[in-house]
């Protein structure tokens, strides 16, 4: 069996780096894009062989799925015929190499000490887990020990769609669907629906999270708005600007509340640790999905205050 | 012989059948000459070549939930396959609609690609 393990995970790792350089090398924007979409799912596939299925998760709905999206929305805003980019001149390539050699030596220096001994992260994560509210070490990591770092990750969502709003991105066309469109994503929209909601849930005692579920009900949303079955997500409408804003004041409400109840910031009551978690990562998802949904088609319009 | 043993060594055809549709349908997506008939080719793989390889390893499961769930996985690759094909051989053909109508000004554009 080590043989094919072998065999599977070089490939893996050929067809990743392969992927990259496809990407970084290939003439035409659509087909780099439509490459990096499947460097991101290679890479999820990756994540899960290394056993870590929510870095895989995340990776195929953000890094593959939403920034796919992303990319190929902006894309059809400037349109495919832009101009190849300009071949660079070697002073910036012999800098861009460089700082490449930095980096990876870097990284090198934070994976090498994993080699030699136990990482001592995981046992002390685990050994606080019954207290933290949730039964699964990734969450309680993300949204406990570590609940500031993802507070702040929900400030950066938020700013970036401040930024967007600020660019007034140009209205797209979207062409009038086929048939055969409409009906696929009036099956395929309740089905994100189910499964986002599934993976919010399943966050608590399994891999899953606000992040995931955010991005597929996101998902849900687009493919709703592409084939005009969903009316424009107005910026000017109360419940949108609420939706956005609501993780992030959910999240901080809690903070002041547990510096209140004189636990300290974001120190949640050990009875109400699970209570308090849920409600975060609910309100977390539908702010997520709300700004991405904004962020991949909103439209001069619909980001108009 | 036990159950489970049958099963196992039923499952090798339809393993085998799927990875066949899945090199053939690779292979028709490099080689084939137009998009139809590439799509023709892919779209097998998608299919009757996830179907195969499910059905396969639904022989192997040990219990009736990773069989529903690789059911329903290939029920889902099946149709968003079915309906991707649908849209690129519908946009393929607008395309060449389009071509055919201002045939000159493309096909000169393309033979100008050709040449390069």
């Amino acid at each position: 069996m080590m043989i094919s393990d072998w065999l599977f995970d070089g490939a893996l790792g050929l067809l990743l780096l392969t992927l990259a350089a496809a990407v970084l090398h290939t003439r035409q924007l659509y087909t780099s894009v439509v490459l990096f979409i499947a460097f991101g799912l290679l890479l999820a596939l990756t994540w899960a062989r290394l056993g870590a299925p929510d870095l895989a998760l995340a990776e195929a709905a953000i890094g593959a799925g939403l920034t796919g999206a992303l990319l190929l929305s902006a894309l059809a805003r400037i349109g495919t015929d832009a101009e190849p980019p300009v071949r660079s001149s070697p002073l910036s390539l012999i800098s861009a190499t460089l700082l490449a050699l930095l980096v990876l030596i870097i990284l090198l220096r934070a994976i090498l000490p994993l080699a030699d001994g136990p990482v001592l992260l995981t046992p002390l994560a685990l050994e606080k887990l019954p207290g933290s509210g949730v039964d699964h070490p990734v969450t309680a990591v993300l949204l406990n020990y570590r609940a500031w770092d993802t507070l702040l990750e929900l400030v950066v969502l938020l700013l970036a769609l401040l930024g967007v709003r600020q660019l007034q991105p140009a209205t797209q066309v979207i062409p009038k669907p086929w048939p055969l469109l409409l009906a696929w994503s009036r099956m395929l929209a309740p089905l994100a629906l189910l499964v986002g909601g599934y993976v919010l849930w399943r966050g608590a005692f399994a891999p899953g999270g606000a992040f995931q579920a955010g991005a597929l009900l996101a998902a849900g949303a687009v493919v709703l708005r592409l084939n005009h079955l969903l009316p424009p997500v107005s910026w000017q409408h109360w419940l949108v600007r609420l939706l956005v804003v609501l993780g992030l004041a959910v999240f901080l409400a809690v903070g002041l509340a547990s510096i209140w109840l004189g636990h300290g910031w974001l120190e949640y009551p050990p009875a109400m640790a699970g209570g308090l978690i849920l409600l975060i990562e609910i309100a977390a998802t539908l702010s997520i999905a709300t700004s991405l949904t904004l962020l991949v088609v909103g439209e001069k319009e619909e980001l108009r205050a | 012989m036990q159950m489970s043993e049958y099963l196992h060594w039923l499952s090798w055809p339809l393993l085998l059948g799927g990875t066949f549709f899945f090199v053939a349908g690779t292979l028709g997506l490099l080689r084939f000459p137009d998009i139809y008939a590439r799509l023709h080719a892919v779209t097998k793989a998608d299919t009757l070549g996830l179907g195969l390889i499910v059905l396969g390893l639904c022989l192997r499961a040990d219990g009736w939930q990773p069989v529903l769930m690789m059911l329903l996985t290939w029920v889902l690759v099946m149709a968003s396959g079915a309906t991707a094909c649908q849209l690129l051989a519908r946009y393929a053909r607008d395309e060449d609609k389009s071509k055919d109508k201002y045939g000159d000004k493309y096909a000169s554009k393309e033979a100008r690609h050709d040449d390069q």
